[in-house]
C-alpha cells in the first residue's frame, strides 16, 4: 500500500476512534467463566485460600508452582524451577490445554478451546494481580497493536510533521542540542542509518531494553517519519 | 516573561493583555492556562508555546519561583548530587514565549472558564491544564499531620526544604541510632522512590554511622523492583535494613512526633529519624476545580488526558487517574506531550496523531549500581494500558549497572532540558 493511502487510513482511524491497544478480554464475561469452570477448585481475591487448586490471586508474574503450602505435582514444580512464569502468553497456553504445556500436571481440566473465552477469563484473573500503576514491571494489561512489516522499508518517505510529534518521546532522554552524557545524541544521523538502527532495536538485535521497547511499537512509517524529522534538524 | 505576585515584570501591554481578557485589537489568540510548573505542567506549557509558534497565548501559574525536582532528590540524600543541581528556574520557559505567573491558584470557575490567584487576579482560559502534583491524605498516618509534624517527622516527598531537613537529620543521627520510614500505600508518586531512598540513606550511614539501623514499615505486600532492592541491600548494606510488611504490622503504624516514638501493633519503639510518607491524593486545586472523584484523583480520557468531567480541562501527571502508568516525572512529561498535541488540534486545527505513552524509572542502589524498570502504554477505551514492560535483572554485572547509572544521569539532563528549555 502506498504511503499516502496508509497515512490517510491512519488519520481516519484517529478521528473516528483513537487507535487503541486491544484489551485482553472482557473481565465480566471472564467472571462468569471462572464461576462455572474454575471455582470448584480455585479461589481468588481477598481472603482466598488454597483448595483442590492453589490460590489464583497475584498469579501474573509468579513462578509456576510457587504458592507456599500448596502441594504441586512434580512436573509443575519442575517447570517452575526451569523458569516457567505465568504471563498472558503462558497462561493462555496452559488454559487452552494444560497437559500440552505441563505434561503430568495434576490440574484435572480438559482445556478451553475458544480463544475469546480464554481471553475473557485471563482478563478477569489479571485484575487480581499487581497493577502496573503501582508496580511498573508487572505484566501488561493489554495487547499492543503490532505494526505490520513492509518489504520496502528503506524506500518509505517519512512525514516530518508526524516525526516531530513522535520525536517528543525521544527528547525525554536524548538532548536536542546533541549533548552526549550517558545517553547518545540522536541528531544529525543520516536517515538511512537511523532507519536501520531503529529496525535493529525493533528486531531486538541491538541490545538496549528501553530502545527495544520504544522501537518495537513503531511502525515502518513511523520510523521513516522520525528519520525524516531528525534529518531536518541542524 | 515572568510575573510576580507583588511585582509585575514586563510591559504594561502584556500585563493588560493578561489581566483583562479579550485583547484590544484583532482576533484574540486562544488562551491556554497551565496550573503547576512541574514535570507535567512545565513540559506542556513549553511544548504548547514552541509548537504553536505564537498561535496560542500560554500562561503558566506556578507557586514557587524555582522548581526543585523530586527526581534525583534521593541521590542528594545519598551525597551523589548537590542540592542546587536539583533546582531549575522558569526563565527558559518564559523566554520560549510562555507568560509565567509566580503565584498560587486558589480557585477555578469552570462555568466562567477562569482561574483565581492568591494575589487576587482572575485569569481567563479556553483550555485549562492542571498538573499540580500530589497532596497528602488527611489522617493517613495516625498521629501525623503535614501542617503540624513535617518539621519533626519530614515527608520529603515534595522536594525542597523538606529534603534538606531529612538529610540534616540523617547526618546528625546518634551512632547506632534508628532511621524509620513509614512507606505509603498505593497509589503514590514514584513507586520505587521510597526504596531508592532507603538505599541512599543506607549508603550515607554506612560511611558515617555503620552501626545505625533502618526500619521500613510498609502497608504493601509487594513493591516495585523488590527483588533488585533486596539483592542490593544484602550485597551493600548487609544487616542494616529491616523491611516490615503488613503481615508483621507494617500497615498499622501510629506515630508520636512529640516523643519520637512509633507504635507497631501496639508496641512502642523509639526512633531517631522518622520519614513519614503518607497516602496521597491529587494536588488540592484539582479537587477545588471539581475534577476529582471519590478516589481523590482526577479521571481522564486515555487518548488525550482530557478530564472526564469537563472537556475544557486536562489533568496531567500525578493528579490524574489514567490507568496503568505509574506516577512519575517521566510519565507526566510523556502525558504532557499528548495533551499539548490534543489542545493544539482543538484550538488551532493542527494534526492529531495517535497517543503514545512511555515510562522508565531508574533507581540508584549504591555507587554505580543503577537499575531500571520501564513500560510502554497505549490508550484503550477504558484506560491507558501497559502493553510491554522490562526490568533490570538480578545478578547483572557491575559494568552493566554502571552504564545504567550513567544513563540515568543522561535522562536527568534530558528531561530537565525538555521541561525547562
Ligand atoms: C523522592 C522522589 C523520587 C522521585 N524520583 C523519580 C524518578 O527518578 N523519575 C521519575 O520519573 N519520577 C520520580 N519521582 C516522581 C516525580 O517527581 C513526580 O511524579 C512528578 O514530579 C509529577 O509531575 P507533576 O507535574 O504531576 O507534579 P509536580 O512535578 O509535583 O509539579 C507540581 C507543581 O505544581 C505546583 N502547584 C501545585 N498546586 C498549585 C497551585 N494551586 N497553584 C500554583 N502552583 C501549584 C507545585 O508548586 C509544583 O511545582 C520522584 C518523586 C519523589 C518524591
Amino acid at each position: 500500500m502506498a504511503r499516502r493511502q496508509l497515512l490517510a487510513l491512519v488519520f481516519c482511524a484517529v478521528h473516528a476512534a483513537p487507535l487503541a491497544a486491544e484489551s485482553i478480554g472482557d473481565p465480566t464475561r471472564g467472571a462468569t467463566l471462572f464461576d462455572r469452570q474454575c471455582k470448584a477448585c480455585h479461589q481468588i481475591g481477598a481472603g482466598a485460600t488454597n483448595r483442590v487448586g492453589p490460590v489464583l490471586s497475584n498469579l501474573f508474574g509468579r513462578k509456576a508452582g510457587a504458592v507456599p503450602d500448596f502441594k504441586y505435582s512434580k512436573p509443575l514444580t519442575r517447570m517452575g524451577a526451569d523458569g516457567l512464569i505465568w504471563t498472558l502468553q503462558t497462561l493462555d497456553a496452559y488454559i487452552e490445554n494444560p497437559k500440552a504445556l505441563v505434561s503430568g500436571t495434576r490440574m484435572n481440566y480438559r482445556g478451553m478451546a475458544d480463544a475469546t473465552a480464554r481471553a475473557d477469563l485471563i482478563a478477569f484473573l489479571r485484575d487480581y494481580s499487581d497493577q502496573p500503576q503501582n508496580i511498573p514491571e508487572s505484566e501488561p494489561t493489554a495487547r499492543k497493536t503490532a505494526p505490520a512489516l513492509d518489504p520496502a522499508i528503506l524506500a518509505i518517505e517519512g512525514d516530518p510533521e508526524y516525526g516531530a510529534y513522535l520525536s517528543s518521546e525521544c527528547s525525554t532522554c536524548h538532548r536536542r542540542d546533541g549533548t552526549d552524557d550517558g545517553i547518545p545524541s540522536i541528531t544529525q544521523w543520516p536517515p538511512e542509518d537511523f532507519v536501520v538502527a531503529m529496525h535493529a532495536y525493533k528486531a531486538k538485535l541491538r541490545p538496549h531494553p528501553v530502545m527495544q521497547m520504544m522501537a518495537s511499537r513503531l511502525s515502518n512509517d513511523e520510523i521513516a517519519a522520525l528519520a525524516a524529522y531528525f534529518a531536518t534538524l541542524e | 516573561m515572568i510575573l510576580n505576585r507583588r511585582h509585575v515584570i514586563g510591559t504594561g501591554f502584556a500585563t493588560a493583555a493578561l489581566l483583562s481578557a479579550p485583547m484590544v485589537w484583532g482576533q484574540a489568540k486562544p488562551r491556554v492556562v497551565v496550573i503547576g510548573g512541574g514535570a507535567g505542567g512545565a513540559t506542556a506549557a513549553r511544548y504548547l508555546a514552541k509548537d504553536s509558534a505564537g498561535g496560542l497565548d500560554v500562561t503558566l501559574i506556578e507557586a514557587n519561583p524555582i522548581y526543585t525536582t523530586c527526581f534525583f532528590s534521593n541521590l542528594y540524600l545519598g551525597g551523589f548530587r548537590e542540592f542546587e543541581s536539583l533546582q531549575h528556574s522558569y526563565d527558559g520557559i518564559a523566554a520560549g514565549g510562555v507568560t509565567v505567573i509566580n503565584d498560587m491558584a486558589t480557585g477555578v470557575d469552570r462555568a466562567a472558564k477562569t482561574v483565581t490567584l492568591a494575589g487576587g487576579q482572575t485569569v481567563p482560559y479556553d483550555r485549562l491544564i492542571l498538573s499540580p502534583g500530589i497532596d497528602f491524605r488527611d489522617g493517613a498516618v495516625p498521629g501525623w499531620s503535614a501542617d503540624e509534624h513535617a518539621d519533626i517527622m519530614p515527608h520529603a516527598y515534595k522536594a525542597g526544604p523538606q529534603t534538606q531537613l531529612l538529610k540534616s537529620m540523617v547526618e546528625s543521627m546518634p551512632q547506632g541510632g534508628t532511621f524509620a520510614m513509614i512507606a505509603p500505600p498505593n497509589p503514590y508518586r514514584c513507586p520505587p522512590g521510597p526504596y531508592e531512598r532507603v538505599s541512599m540513606v543506607a549508603h550515607l550511614l554506612k560511611q558515617t554511622n555503620p552501626t545505625a539501623k533502618i526500619l521500613v514499615l510498609d502497608p504493601k505486600d509487594n513493591f516495585s523492583k523488590r527483588a533488585l532492592f533486596e539483592e542490593g541491600w544484602g550485597r551493600h548494606y548487609d544487616g542494616m535494613i529491616d523491611w516490615v510488611g503488613p503481615e508483621f504490622g507494617g500497615g498499622a503504624v501510629e506515630v508520636r512526633p512529640d516523643t519520637m516514638e512509633i507504635l507497631v501493633e501496639g508496641e512502642v519503639q523509639k526512633v531517631d529519624v522518622c520519614n513519614v510518607i503518607p497516602g496521597q491524593i491529587a494536588g488540592k486545586i484539582a479537587a477545588i476545580a471539581g475534577v476529582t472523584d471519590d478516589s481523590g484523583w482526577a479521571p481522564v480520557h486515555p487518548d488525550s488526558m482530557k478530564s472526564r468531567t469537563d472537556e475544557n480541562v486536562y489533568v496531567l501527571g500525578d493528579s490524574s487517574a489514567q490507568g496503568d502508568m505509574p506516577k512519575s516525572g517521566y510519565s507526566a512529561n510523556s502525558q504532557a506531550k499528548v495533551a499539548a498535541m490534543s489542545i493544539r488540534g482543538e484550538l488551532l486545527g493542527s494534526k492529531v496523531f495517535p497517543a503514545k505513552y512511555s515510562n522508565t524509572c531508574w533507581s540508584l542502589i549504591a555507587p554505580e549500581d543503577g537499575v531500571k524498570v520501564g513500560a510502554s502504554y497505549e490508550p484503550t477505551p477504558e484506560k491507558i494500558a501497559s502493553v510491554e514492560s522490562f526490568i533490570s535483572a538480578t545478578g547483572e554485572d557491575a559494568a552493566l549497572r554502571k552504564v545504567t547509572y550513567e544513563e540515568s544521569l543522561g535522562w536527568y539532563s534530558g528531561i530537565t532540558a525538555d521541561m525547562f528549555g
